[in-house]
């Protein structure tokens, strides 16, 4: 350690900080303005995983918090490498994941000054971070971080950018014992015993109850909590794309997931119950519809930790703003045992006839399905994989056929919707799940938005699978095309290397599957390889996520698929 | 319904606090009629009064995401308790040597005070509820307005008020 009588470097207290946190790995990029840091890295015992481009040093961090519940870092210099991390730092403000990125920023002499590399990233991340802070003096480095550390991970959490000029890295400072931590300020009303039992008699009133299981359940551990209530009242669970995997997906009580390609008979639930109890979720557009059709006849009991989150799209009857663990466990003994047979026998026989056209019932008629890839990856791999998807129709098919009975099972960029996130997330989470059979399923678009992390892969060592989707399309949005625009597929089509090759090219294994009998070999392949694999499943390029309610539309006023397994013309039910 | 609402909010006085409220309320939509900010008796604590048109479901947004703040220490929707609310409200009128006597004496009913007199101008200094300087200006028009500035509001709650006092309520939980 440098300057002995004049405590450590504020280099050097970042990453000693760092490691106080817990952090063993960060994800980063450097440059002029984060030099220092990146040499006293010399001294240092954390790893650093040098991305191919920032964006994807967020993802990293990212797919790494998602996996593991801890905090994710990812560093990076000024100007261009802090404004790279912005699209990563919105993916992961949306989806409340824990970050703290951390970028080098011109001396403190020279800031307002357009410098060389000089961006107000402080302002820039202002409207996309938990908080930020830009940070002059090396003695407020620690102290700085500790802070990020707690405000990305407490209450609902979220991405914290820390800014440090270049003198702060260079200057010395104390060191400093950590303190007492900064306490939360302001308790929400707490619940009261009166809360939960009006709750609990809305629900033991209730004909029609339906459960939503949100990412709220996967963060908060509630789990087991929510299954105690499933199974002490009979009540019938729906999940959002992000609370996949909250609730086991083969559980007898669950239905599957909501919203615009949720099952239909789920949809059909929302719209006919008579009470929900949304646990850990927002409302998000995509998942209600046209609002002044959303379940109309249904209570609204809505369990959620931030209380902003309360009436915000859609109005409740009674929120309970609290931890969904804390409260499902104390909501659970006031709710009386119950069996509901009328209720999910009719869900059930909406199930079973809206399965009977199900598209893994098309039969093997030599053309590959994306939907059968995924089926046949979720059966081939036991259903026990850690799948990262990116976005698009393979995102929606994985939600629909991959079954995760495990929280964190499933990481996909659900609220901003990031293509390229699902490669550098899952090798983010790589690092926290050392041992876990991980996933990538993405379409040929996302994966050439971050593709170069190819070399990372090589570069790291690093395992994950990837099957990519490849219709050469831009397949959800020539979907809407085809809806919506007449066929007219303006910038949809879509080339691409040989994806074998560009495998071998980084001198990792590829292989290309075109028929879905050769899907076992090369799934196979993959699971028995030390490296990173990428298969090339070359799927029908025009086909369809079913169901679909159109955006704006009434939640039961779906697309749904055509019975006899047409690919082409969806069959409206409305 | 939408109405004006008046929130009272303690902030830390530290760098950026006002961008990130201004931030705040932009990107949600939320339609900011007049805020004022500025120091308080207790060192590193500053109070926005911020006005703002909203319906009741708004103003618990409103308050559900100051709070989601960091740097926001307070926050209370003072809109329906007693409070005493001032805006001031500095205004240069014409008023020549003849005109200057009815000029004074709208300026004696509104409890107004001349603050500098020029050659043909005054300038007038009134503090009081919008409405208040709203019907004083109403009045000056006739004489001519030649600049006037006003501040948005500042509020604070009759009687006592445990909430907005960080400290006392501090050193009490301490205690």
């Amino acid at each position: 350690m440098s300057g002995h009588g004049q405590g450590e470097t504020g280099a050097d207290a970042i990453w000693t900080t760092l490691t106080e946190e817990g952090v063993d790995v960060v994800f980063g990029y450097p440059g002029g303005a984060i030099m220092p840091t990146y040499d006293a890295l010399s001294r240092h015992s954390t790893h650093h995983v040098l991305c191919r481009h920032e964006q994807n040093a967020a993802h990293m961090a990212d797919g790494y918090a998602r996996a593991s519940g801890r905090v994710g870092v990812a560093i990076a210099t000024s100007g261009p490498g802090a404004t790279n991390l912005v699209t990563g730092i919105a993916t992961a403000m949306l989806d409340s994941s824990p970050i703290v990125c951390i970028t080098g920023q011109v001396p403190s002499s020279l800031i307002g000054s357009d410098a060389f590399q000089e961006t107000d990233i402080t302002g820039v991340t202002l409207p996309i971070t938990k908080h930020n802070y830009l940070v002059t003096k090396a003695e407020e480095i620690a102290p700085t971080i500790r802070e990020a550390f707690e405000v990305a991970r407490s209450g609902r959490p979220g991405p914290v950018v820390v800014d440090i000029t270049k003198d702060a890295q260079l200057g010395h400072a104390p060191r400093t014992e950590p303190g007492p931590r900064r306490e939360a300020r302001r308790p929400a009303r707490p619940l009261t015993d009166a809360d939960l039992d009006a709750a609990a008699a809305m629900i033991d009133r209730a004909e029609r109850p339906l459960l939503f299981c949100g990412q709220g359940i996967v963060k908060a551990e509630a789990s087991e909590a929510l299954t105690a209530l499933v199974e002490r009242a009979d009540l019938p669970v729906a999940c959002t794309l992000l609370g996949l995997g909250g609730f086991p997906a083969t559980h007898p009580r669950n239905l599957g997931m909501m919203g615009m390609h949720g099952e239909a008979w789920v949809n059909e639930a929302v719209q006919r119950a008579d009470l929900i109890v949304a646990l850990g979720m927002r409302f998000d557009d995509r998942v209600t519809g046209n609002l002044a059709t959303y379940a109309r006849g249904a209570r609204k009991i809505h369990v959620e930790l931030d209380p902003a989150e309360i009436d915000k799209n859609v109005r409740v009857d009674l929120p309970l703003v609290g931890d969904v663990r804390a409260v499902l466990e104390r909501l659970v003994p006031r709710v009386a045992p119950a069996k509901r047979a009328a209720w999910n026998d009719t869900l059930g026989a909406l199930r079973a006839d809206a399965e009977a056209h199900d598209v893994l019932r098309i039969p093997d008629e030599g053309r590959l399905l994306g939907a059968h890839v995924i089926g046949d990856l979720y059966a081939l791999t036991g259903g026990d994989a850690l799948v990262v998807s990116d976005v698009g129709q393979h995102q929606m098919w994985e939600a629909q056929y991959y079954k995760h009975d495990r929280p964190r099972s499933l990481l996909t960029s659900g609220g901003l919707g990031t293509m390229g996130f699902a490669l550098p997330a899952a090798m983010g989470a790589r690092f926290a799940r050392p041992d876990d059979e991980i996933w990538v399923v993405v379409g040929d678009g996302g994966f050439q938005m971050s593709a170069p992390e190819l070399s990372t892969c090589r570069q790291e060592g690093l395992k994950v699978n990837i099957a990519i989707i490849n219709n050469g399309f831009l397949g959800m949005v020539r979907q809407w095309q085809e809806l919506f625009y007449e066929r007219r597929y303006v910038a949809t089509p879509m080339m691409g290397p040989d994806f074998v090759k560009l495998a071998e090219a980084h001198g990792l294994a590829g292989r290309r599957v075109e028929r879905r009998d050769a899907i076992p070999d090369a799934v196979a392949f993959a699971r028995q390889s030390e490296g990173t694999v990428v298969i090339d499943f070359r799927v029908q390029a025009e086909d369809f996520v079913y169901p679909m309610v159109p955006a704006g539309n009434d939640l039961a006023d779906m697309i749904r698929r055509p019975r006899g397994g047409a690919i082409q013309g969806g069959e409206s039910r409305s | 319904m939408t109405e004006l609402r008046t929130f009272a909010v303690l902030v830390e006085d530290v760098p950026g606090v006002l961008n990130r409220v201004a931030s705040l309320f932009r990107r949600r939509d939320f339609n900011i009629v007049s805020l004022n900010v500025g120091r308080t008796h207790e060192v590193g604590v500053s109070r926005m009064t911020v006005v703002v048109a909203a319906d009741e479901r708004t103003s618990k947004l409103i308050e559900a995401n100051l709070y989601k703040l960091v740097n926001v220490l307070a926050v209370e929707d003072i809109t329906s308790r007693p409070s005493v609310t001032r805006d001031l409200a500095l205004i240069r009128v014409g008023a020549d040597a003849e005109q200057r006597p009815a000029v004074l004496q709208i300026c004696e009913l509104f409890r107004a005070k001349v603050v500098d007199v020029a050659h043909d101008t005054l300038i007038i200094e009134i503090a009081g509820t919008t409405e208040k300087i709203e019907g004083l200006v109403a009045l000056l028009r006739p004489y001519g307005i030649r600049e006037m500035v006003q501040t948005g509001a500042i509020a604070l709650t009759r009687g006592a008020d445990e909430k907005m006092q960080l400290h006392e309520k501090a050193s009490r939980e301490a205690a």
